[in-house]
């Protein structure tokens, strides 16, 4: 769970080099994250971990922090 | 004959006053609104002495800010729609070449106007609506309007660092609407969601169809964008039958599945453009929509709006590219080569454009403007303009065109047209910043920006935010020992290319 956090930030960084992204909680909310980030990351999260984010998951509560993100992937992952 | 955009209002209006023009979640503005709106906004500004001159309307993006679009023309001015999310450097050279005397703002907008250091007129959108109609001073007005006058202004990406601001008249916007409308099928049912944001050309396909037919417009909330379900949720709760998106908001749809949960229940005419189409995300589309007219559409802003098409009809290989198709009717596409000749058949070529579709070029910018603006080269008896458009093309076995590549460092990304040069540039002006590199990744869509120097990565990333719209931040950054050059001394993009793919 701890790598795939990991990596996820760093997947977060490469988007915004300047956003706290270990503490940030409301990436959604505040519009830290708009539509381009959105798409990238879903087909970069694709690609990192080979598994498919269907779209009942793209929803906002996924994507406000990267403890959010790294829950939905490890689910995804067990699945 | 039609000489002005605002006839398409004036003669839908008494057919239907009451019906809905244009609407996001906060507001609907019917046509007659709209036209009470445009006219008090035209009487205010003519009745302050503006005329003939560039209007700035620096409003969220809403139907009050469309409203205003109309209002400016009314004017006998033509607008220059800022966006509240561009940076505020990139609004200050805008305005610094612009020197408008007047800008249009919102309650949002208003205070940060301040900041810009403009100092000309401001008018609040609520306020100046209240302005009771002059029709005989806007009479006045239109009887002095040609068709060749300018009605709007779009800043778009320059290699120098400065943004272009291409101009654009009215009978070059008539043409264009007439043309997209024929070949797209719009008529008074037509619903459009629209996507595009109303700083560029590509929302004219919503605009002033929307005015011809007596249609109407949605303007999706941007967030939507972010998440597909909500996205088909909301173009079924409002009946959205028509939409001209970028391939990415589309693709973003099919790829994650969402038609298994939700699919578009209303929507028949599917067109995009500006970026290639995976067959494969396509063929999704097609399966849960197989009656729809799917329309690919190719045209740089220089040429307003869209010049060429292509209804998709056939199957197509996964690895097949979806071709540009055909010019809109009135449009003329020459391939030239090297050289300056016509290029053999099915040999590639750079798309040249003639016709009425032709913009003005570019504000203030004599010389940029004749670079790309120039006789054409295949007519020796008469003058006659056509545009280079820098992008290379050839003709298939069925005589449509398909896009190649580009001539030179102007990328497509997310749909926006962006000069790899004007990202160098501005990073380049960071302190600790040397020497600068930048790529584009087109398998993956990424914008990557290489240098050197000791700049820190993320205060260069916080940097790039103030100077740059969102859709021209690189997508990675890379800080390197030394900058590849070639022998000639030219940064060696190649070299750059190849550094970042051994990274993956």
């Amino acid at each position: 769970m701890d790598e795939i956090r990991e990596t996820i930030i760093g997947i977060l960084q490469d988007l915004h080099e300047d956003v706290d992204f270990e503490n940030e909680t409301k990436l959604i909310d505040r519009k830290i994250l708009d539509s381009f980030d959105i798409v990238t990351l879903i087909s970069e999260l694709t690609n990192e971990f080979d598994v498919t984010i269907p779209a009942d998951r793209i929803v906002p509560e996924n994507f406000n922090s990267a403890d959010a993100l790294a829950k939905m992937i490890a689910e995804l992952e067990d699945e | 004959m039609q000489t002005n955009v605002l006839e398409y209002l004036e003669q839908t209006l008494p057919r239907v006053p009451d019906k809905v023009a244009f609407a996001d979640d906060q507001t609907q503005l019917t046509f007659a609104q709209v036209s009470q709106n445009a006219r008090a906004i035209g009487s205010a500004l003519s009745a302050d002495g503006l005329s003939g001159e560039p209007v700035v309307v620096f409003m969220e993006k809403s139907p009050a800010a469309i409203n205003a679009f109309f209002g400016v023309i009314y004017a006998g001015c033509y607008y220059v729609p800022l966006d509240v999310e561009m940076p505020a450097f990139r609004i200050e050279m805008i305005l610094e070449q612009l020197q408008p005397r007047a800008v249009l703002c919102d309650s949002v907008t208003e205070p940060q106007l301040a900041q810009f250091g403009y100092i000309g007129k401001t008018y609040l959108f609520d306020e100046i609506v209240k302005t009771p109609v002059n029709d005989a001073a806007l009479a006045k007005i239109r009887e002095k309007q040609l068709d060749i006058d300018p009605i709007y202004i779009v800043f778009t990406s320059g290699s120098t660092g400065v943004p272009k601001g291409i101009q654009a008249c009215h009978r070059s916007v008539i043409d264009y609407i007439e043309n997209l409308s024929e070949t797209l099928g719009f008529n008074e049912n037509t619903v459009f969601g629209n996507q595009t944001p109303l700083y560029f050309d590509a929302c004219l396909k919503e605009l002033y169809p929307t005015l011809k037919f007596g249609a109407t417009t949605w303007l999706v909330p941007k967030q939507c964008f972010s998440f597909p379900i909500k996205l088909v949720e909301y173009l079924n709760a409002h009946q959205i039958n028509t939409v001209c998106w970028v391939v990415s908001a589309l693709t973003m749809i099919s790829a994650t599945g969402t038609f298994n949960t939700v699919k578009p229940e209303t929507l028949h005419t599917v067109a995009f453009g500006s970026e290639v189409f995976p067959v494969k995300q396509f063929k999704l589309w097609r399966g849960v929509l197989p009656d729809a007219k799917f329309t690919n559409l190719y045209g740089p802003t220089e040429a307003t709006g869209m010049s060429c098409y292509y209804h998709v009809e056939r199957e197509f290989e996964d690895t097949e590219a979806i071709p540009i198709g055909k010019p809109f009717r009135n449009t003329g596409i020459i391939l030239l080569d090297e050289d300056n000749n016509e290029a053999a058949y099915g040999e590639p070529g750079e798309i040249c454009i003639r016709g009425t579709c032709l913009t003005m070029g570019y504000f203030g910018q004599p010389e940029k403007t004749a670079e790309v603006f120039t006789q054409n080269p295949l007519q020796k008896r008469y003058p006659e303009l056509i545009y280079r458009t820098g992008d290379i093309a050839h003709y298939n076995a069925d005589g449509d065109l398909v896009f190649v590549s580009r001539k030179d460092y102007q990328i497509k990304h997310m749909g926006h047209r962006i000069e790899l040069g004007e990202i160098e540039i501005n990073c380049g002006l960071f302190e600790g910043v040397e020497s600068v590199g930048c790529i584009y990744d087109k398998v993956k869509g990424k914008i990557v920006l290489f240098y050197t120097g000791p700049a820190e990565k993320a205060a260069l990333a916080a940097y790039l935010k103030q100077r740059l719209p969102r859709y021209m931040q690189p997508n990675r950054i890379r800080q390197i020992g030394t900058m590849p050059h070639t022998p000639n001394g030219k940064l060696d993009r190649k070299a750059l290319t190849a550094m970042y793919e051994q990274e993956a």
